[in-house]
């Protein structure tokens, strides 16, 4: 089978500023890829070329067996991106953001109402999310990012602003349980080496390291 | 598309009755535009083509702040990149903010006419009624064309309180010249339709034309 993920090479400039210089790595189906760096390493950039959001400047990358940017097209509906930001606008409840969101994915509304469950959120659902927590905020960017079933789910700090609680009550949706490819950015070293297959390292663009997850290692990325 | 489009469109409206951002603020400043030509032309009344120019000159002001703030939402809150991660055709958000933006100049019209006629028309409007609320309607139709692509192009720049005005106005200037020229004669007292079919068609034309356009090129100024 085809990996989830393969990355060739792979750059990124903003003008003349490199965020991304040369990553390659390989993520079969069904792992998880941790990346490490420190802010401003490129991990979001990075997720944002796999999730078909920015086209690599060089290199070759592959995701899902769509070939970037030319088949950029086939991405759409297949990855579950949970961002900085939560894609939700904030003068709507939790409930209208999903339900336009399951239109736009052609989902339904059982699914709605299953990860509104799922997320914790059916007591809060009609309350406009700029009136709600932070972390309240965080679950139903959750709910969102798994709204479609995607088989891949690029996740960006998922766990920020969430309880012990709420963290757990989430797992099964973007945890190892819940059976999805995923790349995880986080600052959560000692989660990522635990939860993760491979380990990337970023340092100002460039991969650090690839599997080689030991601290010193990764020590050195935040210098 | 079309479910996407009814989608997008049903949330902007949403977002409009929560919010009050456009439509209020465009109105308010029709309505105050008018209160100034009232009291600066020190007329009690207008006519024929001082009149049309009025109106239309107006209206086609605050389109632009009704334009400014078309992509505010989807730039303030990720809109955009939620969108261009769903399996929808690209173009149905540009059709999305083009009827946002039409019933948005409708429901400005809808308070702006009256109180044209109120403080600045000296003959009434009733008789021509049919006749101006087509060209109200192709004109309207126009100005969301083009307003909805602007509003795109301007969504990712830094410049974009300037870019608006700049770019919008001079597109809409065949707009003004249809619709200023096709409503004059019934601003007149002795009002009736001079040349109505000819201004009709060049507004028809110019909406055709700009929805082809705007469609064609749409998808290129949501690329990264």
């Amino acid at each position: 089978m085809d990996p989830a993920i393969e990355l060739d090479g792979v750059e990124r400039r903003y003008g003349e500023r490199v965020a991304l210089d040369g990553v390659t790595v390989r993520l079969p189906r069904g792992a998880t890829l941790a990346v490490l760096g420190a802010n401003g390493a490129g991990k979001t950039t990075l997720l944002r070329v796999l999730a078909a959001l920015l086209r690599p400047h060089a290199g070759t990358a592959r995701v899902l067996g769509a070939e970037l940017p030319r088949e950029r097209w086939k991405v759409p509906g297949q990855v579950g991106y949970l961002a900085h930001e939560p894609l939700l606008y904030r003068q709507l409840t939790a409930r209208e953001n999903l339900e336009y969101h399951a239109r736009l994915h052609g989902v339904d509304g059982a699914r709605v109402r299953e990860v509104v469950a799922a997320v914790g959120m059916e007591r809060r659902a009609h309350e406009p999310l700029q009136d709600l927590s932070r972390g309240m905020v965080q679950r139903v960017a959750v709910a969102r990012a798994v709204l479609h079933d995607p088989p891949l789910l690029l996740l960006d700090e998922p766990r920020a602003n969430l309880d012990p609680a709420a963290a757990d009550l989430l797992e099964p949706l973007i945890g190892r349980a819940s059976g999805r490819t995923r790349v995880l950015v986080t600052h959560d070293v000692d989660g990522a080496l635990a939860e993760s297959d491979i380990v990337l390292g970023l340092k100002a663009g460039r991969q650090a390291f690839l599997d080689e997850g030991e601290l010193a290692a990764v020590r050195e990325l935040y210098r | 598309m079309i479910a996407a489009t009814a989608a997008i469109l049903r949330k902007d409206l949403r977002l409009e009755l929560r919010t009050k951002e456009s439509v209020p603020a465009m109105t308010l400043f029709t309505l105050t535009v008018y209160v100034l030509f009232h009291f600066g032309l020190d007329r009690d009344s207008l006519d024929g083509e001082l009149a049309a120019g009025v109106l239309w000159v107006t209206l086609l002001l605050a389109a632009v702040i009704g334009v400014s703030r078309l992509f505010a939402a989807e730039r303030e809150q990720g809109g955009i990149d939620a969108l261009l991660l769903a399996p929808v055709d690209r173009t149905s958000l540009y059709l999305a903010k083009a009827v946002a933006l039409f019933l948005f100049l409708v429901a400005v019209e809808v308070v702006a006419l009256p109180a044209f006629g109120l403080l600045l028309l000296g003959p009434g409007l009733g008789g021509a009624m049919p006749e101006l609320l087509a060209i109200l309607a192709l004109g309207d139709l126009g100005i969301a064309a083009v307003g909805a692509l602007v509003a795109a192009l301007a969504a990712e720049t830094r410049a974009r309180e300037l870019i608006v005005p700049l770019l919008l106005l001079p597109l809409l200037v065949p707009v003004l010249i249809a619709c200023a020229q096709a409503t004059e004669p019934f601003l007149r007292p002795d009002q009736g339709p001079e040349d109505l079919a000819r201004w009709l068609g060049l507004l028809t034309l110019y909406d055709v034309v700009f929805v082809l356009l705007s469609v064609a090129v749409f998808d290129y100024l949501l690329e990264d």
